[in-house]
């Protein structure tokens, strides 16, 4: 069977909301974007903002959610076919906690291939290595005998071995020392420009967003505040206050500024 | 500048089955009536140094120095007793995440106002009136009701601020940060750091401050040490990072990407010689 590959993505209107009653947390609310393909867009907010729990309803984690999710003009259900996953790829915040500790590299890289039937396997995992800078003397590691930054690499390398044209992103530096973010985010950019892959990234940090995207939205409290092109981030003219002060505050400590700090909600 | 502390080729080793491994090496720096910022990557010493300024190090580990000299008495000879003496009322210190620092069955205010009964020997009322008094300090409104929480009720934010309370209430000379701000939202991170900014103002506490921050560092602090490998590579004003000499030091700066910059990051690399010859002048 030939599968499509699809990317372009659409949400609109979409909520997502734990618990009931008068417990229930409005985590997302009423949010809707697009992301054309090839493109690169970007979530950023403080915690509990909701950009997590977005990426995981688009991934099919979260199947609990209302509105509309498109991939390509076809609307998604809450759950998934295998097929799907062909599509879509994710990478996670805690490389540690993303990789089964008791499975080698071989293993990790292998089971994507497997599920998707792919032939060709020993080839792919080598080559998947070299793509992210380890190379084959990696395959019969275990991840505790790896860095944070080569554990994070073994993760982009699994996303990529099936070749998916789009990639979710969940901070996928924040855990590691800004040298080492360096050489991911370029990995990730060299990606994209050689794959021509969609991604969305997800971060609480601007600096990063506003390196590696073209475009981004701005959440606070379950809802985005603005979308906004990255040149009017880099020109410094978002129209939210919120956003405004999210870009003063990233900038390092500044005692004018941390004394006129408000709470949008 | 007096220095309240002054540290002396103070170097730390850790026994593992693998053998010795070194983890601060010979390291000396002083510390006045200042915001000292001490920076550096994972595995750099740096929160290490900190925690052996106070006798923390775990058993495994092996603390040498010429002197950690504070108030004319030297640290690393000092008997556990007494040393306990010093350690909350004198030199105190705050970690990363509150949530593995609070006690998770007794409510903050009581555990606050603990911390002050055991270094100055206050009643219980007084000691409830203090924390109050402090909980206002750190800007936490209703402090009344927040001092019945417990630690599952509160924000990162805000438990980071009772932290503080906590360390602060027996006035200490020396305050010791270990990234205090990173586990929490950048804006949140702006308001704790002018609380701490206020503290050294008015009571004239020395500061340490440890994070893998350089920006973040460089605004807020006076001086800056530079860790790496158990190092000191460089002390500078925090004012002239951007002057930086070691290539090291620029090498973290320019691989930060920033809002500004655009195209491929510069990726640092490492110079085995970095540690190999301290005395190396970049001048």
């Amino acid at each position: 069977m030939k599968i499509k590959l699809l990317a372009m993505i659409d949400a609109s209107n979409l909520s997502i909301t734990f618990g009931s009653g008068s417990k229930a947390v409005h985590a997302v609310q009423n949010v809707s974007f697009s992301v054309k393909e090839g493109e690169s867009f970007g979530i950023v907010g403080e915690s509990g903002s909701g950009k997590s729990t977005i990426l995981r309803a688009l991934a099919g984690l979260n199947r609990d959610w209302r509105g509309e999710l498109k991939i390509n003009n076809e609307l998604l259900s809450p759950k998934r076919h295998v097929n799907f996953y062909r599509n879509l790829q994710m990478v996670f915040q805690d490389p540690y906690g993303s990789l089964h500790p008791r499975h080698t590299v071989n293993d990790i890289l292998n089971e994507p291939l497997i599920i998707h039937n792919f032939p060709d396997r020993e080839r792919r995992i080598d080559q998947a290595l070299l793509e992210v800078g380890l190379g084959p003397d990696y395959r019969f590691r275990f991840p505790h005998q790896l860095s944070g930054g080569q554990r994070q690499r073994i993760s982009i390398a699994r996303a990529i071995i099936i070749n998916p044209p789009i990639l979710l992103l969940d901070e996928p530096t924040s855990a590691l020392d800004v040298s080492v973010q360096a050489e991911i985010l370029n990995l990730l950019q060299r990606m994209r420009k050689n794959y021509n892959l969609t991604y969305i990234l997800v971060s609480h940090n601007l600096s990063v967003v506003a390196h590696m995207c073209d475009r981004l939205a701005i959440m606070n409290a379950g809802k985005i505040v603005e979308q906004l092109d990255v040149n009017d981030l880099r020109e410094r003219t978002p129209s939210h206050p919120y956003t405004k002060q999210l870009l003063n505050a990233s900038t390092g400590y500044d005692r004018s500024i941390a004394d006129t700090l408000k709470w949008f909600d | 500048m007096q220095p309240i502390l002054n540290v002396d080729k103070l170097s730390i080793s850790f026994e593992t089955p693998k053998g010795m491994v070194a983890a601060v090496r010979d390291i000396s720096f002083t510390l006045g009536k200042e915001r000292l910022g001490i920076v550096g990557e994972s595995g750099s010493g740096k929160s290490q140094t900190g925690r052996a300024i106070l006798g923390l190090t775990a058993k495994n580990g092996r603390v040498s120095a010429d002197q950690i000299l504070f108030d004319g008495v030297d640290l690393s000879r000092l008997p556990e007793r007494r040393l306990r003496k010093i350690r909350g009322a004198r030199i105190s210190m705050i970690m990363q995440d509150p949530r593995y620092s609070l006690n998770p069955v007794m409510r903050v205010g009581e555990q606050i106002a603990e911390a002050f009964r055991v270094h100055t020997g206050a009643k219980k009322l007084q000691a409830k009136d203090r924390t109050i008094e402090m909980l206002n300090r750190v800007r936490i409104r209703e402090p009344e009701k927040v001092y019945n929480l417990f630690p599952h009720e509160v924000s990162g934010g805000m438990g980071q601020r009772i932290m503080i309370a906590m360390m602060l209430i027996p006035e200490p000379d020396i305050l010791i940060a270990d990234e205090p701000t990173s586990a929490l939202d950048v804006t949140v991170q702006l308001q704790i750091l002018s609380i701490l900014d206020d503290m050294v103002r008015e009571q004239g506490m020395g500061l340490i401050l440890i994070s893998h921050d350089l920006n973040l560092v460089s605004s807020f602090c006076d001086r800056v040490l530079v860790m790496y490998g158990g190092q000191i590579l460089e002390s500078l004003k925090a004012s002239d990072l951007a002057d930086a000499k070691h290539p090291y030091t620029r090498g973290l700066l320019d691989c930060l990407p920033s809002v500004e910059r655009q195209g491929e990051l510069t990726v640092l690399t490492r110079d085995p010689k970095w540690l190999e010859n301290k005395a190396t002048s970049y001048d």
